[in-house]
Parts: C-alpha cells; structure tokens; sequence
C-alpha cells in the first residue's frame, strides 16, 4: 500500500450570519461582531424563542435565475455560493472531473422546503406541491448541485450527524483524498434551519436561550441557532504543489468517537477519545496546538463537560491553551457549525488571529480556560484543533496545521 | 381532576409509579425523573392545564418555574392557570 497523501487546504468559502464571503467572516471574527438579534420569519410571534443569527442582506434572487431557485432550498443555495468562492480561490479548472468529488454535511437538509409545504398542504389544505418538492427538500440536494455545477464525478455524499455533520463530513473528505481515492474534495456543511417548524422543534427541548449565546460564561442559559454555509478545497499536496497552486493550510488530521451512550447528554470520555484521536492522527502532541475552536454551545452542560474533556485531553497545557467558542458570534449552525468554524482554525495557523469569545461577561468555576474573552489576540498557531460534539453522542474533530515553505519537507 | 391530583398523575406515568406512590413531598430525584423525564413532564403540563411554562433547562433556577418538589410544582402551575384564568 503507498503512504497515505499529506492534504491541504486551498479554497475556502462561506456565507454565514457574519459575511457574505471568507474576508468578510475573518474580519467580523476578529473585530469580535455578534450577528445575533431578533428573528425575523414567518409566525415568529408564536415561538418562544425569538433570536438567531441570520444570513443579513440575502437577496437570493442576485445569485441565482428564477429556474434555479425553484430547485435550490435556501440550504443548497448557501452551498453553493460557498462552493463556488472555495473553488474560485483554488483556481481550479470548471470541471473538475472524475477525480474530485463533494462531501457536505448538514442535519435539516431542505427543511425550508419541508416547512413551506407541510404548511400548504395542512394548514392551506391545499391538495397539490410543486412539482420539486422532493429534489429540493432531499439532505443530498446541496451536494448533489455543487457537484453538478462543478463537475465534480467521484464520491459525492451526505453526512448527517445533527451536531457534527460538517466535520464528519470533512473528516472523510481527508480520509478519501489520503487514501487516494480522490484528489481533490470540496468539503463542509450547509444548513438553513430558522424556520418556523425548526426552531419550534428546538424550543420544545428547552435547551435554547431567549437573550443570546454567552458559552463558557457563567450566566449562559442555552444556545441560540445560526445558519449558512462553509466549503473548503480538500487537495492533495501532491495535486496541489504540481499545478503550483496557494496553500491555506494542512489538514493534519481527523478523529471521531461515539459516547453509545445518552441520545442527548454529552459523554466527556467520547469528547476526550475524539480529541486523543484526533492528535494522533495528526501526529500531533498536546504542546503542538495552541487553538481549540470549542464546540461551546451556551449549555450549562456541554460547556462543563467540554472543558473537563479538555483539561484530561491537555494536562499542564491546558492552562497555555486558547479555547475559543465562535458560536457567541455566528450561532449554533448545527450540520455547518464545524465547517464555518473551521474558518476560525484557517484565520489562527494562517493569519495568526485567534476569534473571541464575545458576550463573555462572569467567569464560571467549571469552565476554567483562557476563552479568549471578548477580543482577538494575535498569536502564532502551528496548529489548532476544532472540536464537534453531537445530540446522538457523535464526536468528529479536524486538526489543521500551518503551512510553510519548509512545512513541505516535514 | 384538580391541579394537585392531575400533575401527580403526570408525574408517577413519567415516573412509571402508581399515582398513589407520589407524595407532595417527593422531589425529582426521588420519583427517578431526570431531565428528559422533566422536559417531558412540563410538555405534559402544559398540553393539560394549557399554559406556557417558562422552563429552560439550562437555568431551572432562573426560570420562575421551582421544580424543587411536586408541591414547589403544583403551586406554581396553579398560578399560571389563575393567571390565565
């Protein structure tokens, strides 16, 4: 068997309640923007909870022709605004061929689409949908469009792991262009669930704040829902150096772990095998990484459980760590939170800026890290670590590392 | 049915008790209800006294809503259904 393929990073592109685009994302994590205020949906005075991070000034009708959006769910149209900025930065030809392949994650799939129609059928009692319910409302819809509009001819699937979708998804992405089944991947996740019916569906587990997501802070009450859409250019370095292409970053390594044990309260034990993993796989030590971008929800649960998981992963250096939750600016993305956070691990080995986490205001004893409160800080970062926890008890984390000229001969 | 006697029959089918086993004494912790037991029962509260229970479990202390014992629950979804009344 050949030795597996370093994979790096050399695309990246989003859209998300911060930016419309990967500038303008990096920028609002640094400057320490939050983009969460009141929601503004159908019926919103029927939910209890009324605040989420929404994707601001969308005109969807600039990005797409009018045949399109009658097949795109907000979910695929993010995908693919995402995809096409990660796949422009590449400098990749149009069609991408039967090399390269696409692997999204997302947990609501088309859940507009769903929402839109349940409503026409029971609550309109109409007797008749469009004609393209089904191929808008499908969880593969957005990888499925992205792999059509860039010719994309190998592995194209879904991961839906609630939580987690984006970095299981990104995780078999390294996996599959390592092995060297494919030599380039556009990897992430995608996810435009404020709707009526899914925040309606949140809110009845009593887990999500009414006044916003403060996560590792003492007087955090929940977390709040954002939406949007991440998608990075997985190459392998040898595909990459040989069309003399620009290097973001390594993809050093993935992990993933199941607790198999509560369907909804976090498992430290599979959070720490994940991360343990997840640095052998990198062929990493703990003293290597100096950023973790936390799942960091705003629970009071995962928050302390986190946090324990990091200090048996850490030791001593835990106390040397940044520890960062990015959530408290752009909202819980579910199935596309670790791919817009991945965003943050990217702006820490590349730029050497390191996100906040903003609305941080009391010290809680249980969360015990340097958080990285409120404002960015410049640091360099070899590498930096994002981690995932899911409602299932799924865990996947990415580790990405900074690239070098001499980076090339490690 | 009152307050009293139909939140305890809420509670002893979430605890899997007979109603008769579930004093006003009894805490969460006693019946064996945890905290999906207790989303659960407040969702069961509200779909029967028709009431909107302001419960997030992130901050039970926070929520206005004692959950303390079943008598700390009683007395507080009686007042919510007087209010609504």
């Amino acid at each position: 068997m050949s030795p597996a393929r370093r994979v790096v990073v050399t695309g990246a592109g989003t859209i998300n309640p911060l930016g419309h685009d990967v500038p303008a994302t990096l920028a609002a994590m640094q400057a320490g923007t939050c983009a969460i205020g009141p929601l503004d949906i159908r019926d919103a005075d029927r939910l209890q909870i009324r605040i989420g991070a929404q994707v601001q000034d969308y005109d969807e009708t600039a990005h797409f022709t009018k045949a399109e959006l009658t097949l795109h769910d907000r979910f695929t149209q993010f995908a693919l605004i995402a995809a096409g900025q990660a796949v422009a930065q590449a400098g990749l030809d149009a069609h991408l061929g039967d090399r390269a392949g696409v692997i999204l994650g997302t947990s609501g799939g088309g859940l507009g689409t769903l929402d839109d129609n349940f409503r026409a059928v029971y609550e309109a009692g109409r007797d008749r949908v469009h004609p393209f319910v089904v191929p808008r409302l499908m969880a593969n819809a957005a990888a499925s469009h992205v792999s059509i509009r860039h010719g994309a001819r190998g592995p194209v699937f879904t991961v839906s792991t609630a939580c987690a979708s984006s970095n299981h998804a990104m995780g078999q992405a390294l996996a599959l262009v390592r092995s060297g089944t494919a030599d380039v991947i556009l990897t992430g996740g995608s996810e435009a669930m404020l709707t009526f019916g899914g925040i309606k569906a949140w809110e009845g587990l009593r887990v999500m704040s009414r006044d916003g997501c403060r996560p590792f802070c003492a007087s955090r009450n929940g977390m709040v829902q954002g939406e949007g859409a991440a998608v990075f250019v997985f190459e392998a370095l040898d595909h990459a150096l040989a069309r003399g292409a620009d290097i973001l970053c390594e993809v050093a390594g993935t992990a993933m772990s199941s607790d198999a044990a509560d369907i909804v309260t976090p498992s430290q034990d599979g959070a720490v095998r994940a991360m343990r993993a997840a640095l052998a796989d990198a062929g990493l030590t703990p003293a290597d990484v100096a950023y973790v971008n936390a799942h960091g929800t705003g629970t009071t649960l995962n928050d302390r459980t986190e946090t324990a998981a990091i200090r048996a992963v850490f030791g001593a250096h835990a106390d040397r760590l940044m520890v960062s939750s990015t959530k408290a600016m752009h909202g819980h993305l579910i199935g596309a939170a670790g791919a817009v956070e991945l965003l943050a691990c990217l702006m820490a080995v590349r730029d050497g800026i390191v996100a906040p986490t903003v609305g941080y205001g009391q010290p809680d004893p249980d969360c015990d890290l340097d958080v990285v409160p409120n404002a960015a800080r410049s640091a360099r970062v070899d590498a930096a670590m994002s981690n995932a926890f899911a409602f299932g008890g799924l865990n996947a984390v990415m580790v990405l590392r900074r690239w070098t000229a001499l980076a090339q001969h490690a | 049915m009152d307050v009293q006697a139909k939140i305890m029959a809420i509670l002893a089918d979430q605890a899997l008790l007979d109603v008769s086993d579930v004093t006003l004494d009894d805490t969460l912790e006693t019946l064996g209800i945890d905290s999906m037991g207790l989303v659960e029962s407040i969702f069961a509260i509200e779909e029967a006294f028709d009431v909107t229970i302001p419960f997030n479990a992130n901050a039970p202390a926070d929520s206005g809503f004692d959950v303390a014992t079943v008598r700390s629950i009683v007395q507080a979804v009686s007042a919510l259904v007087r209010e609504r009344a």
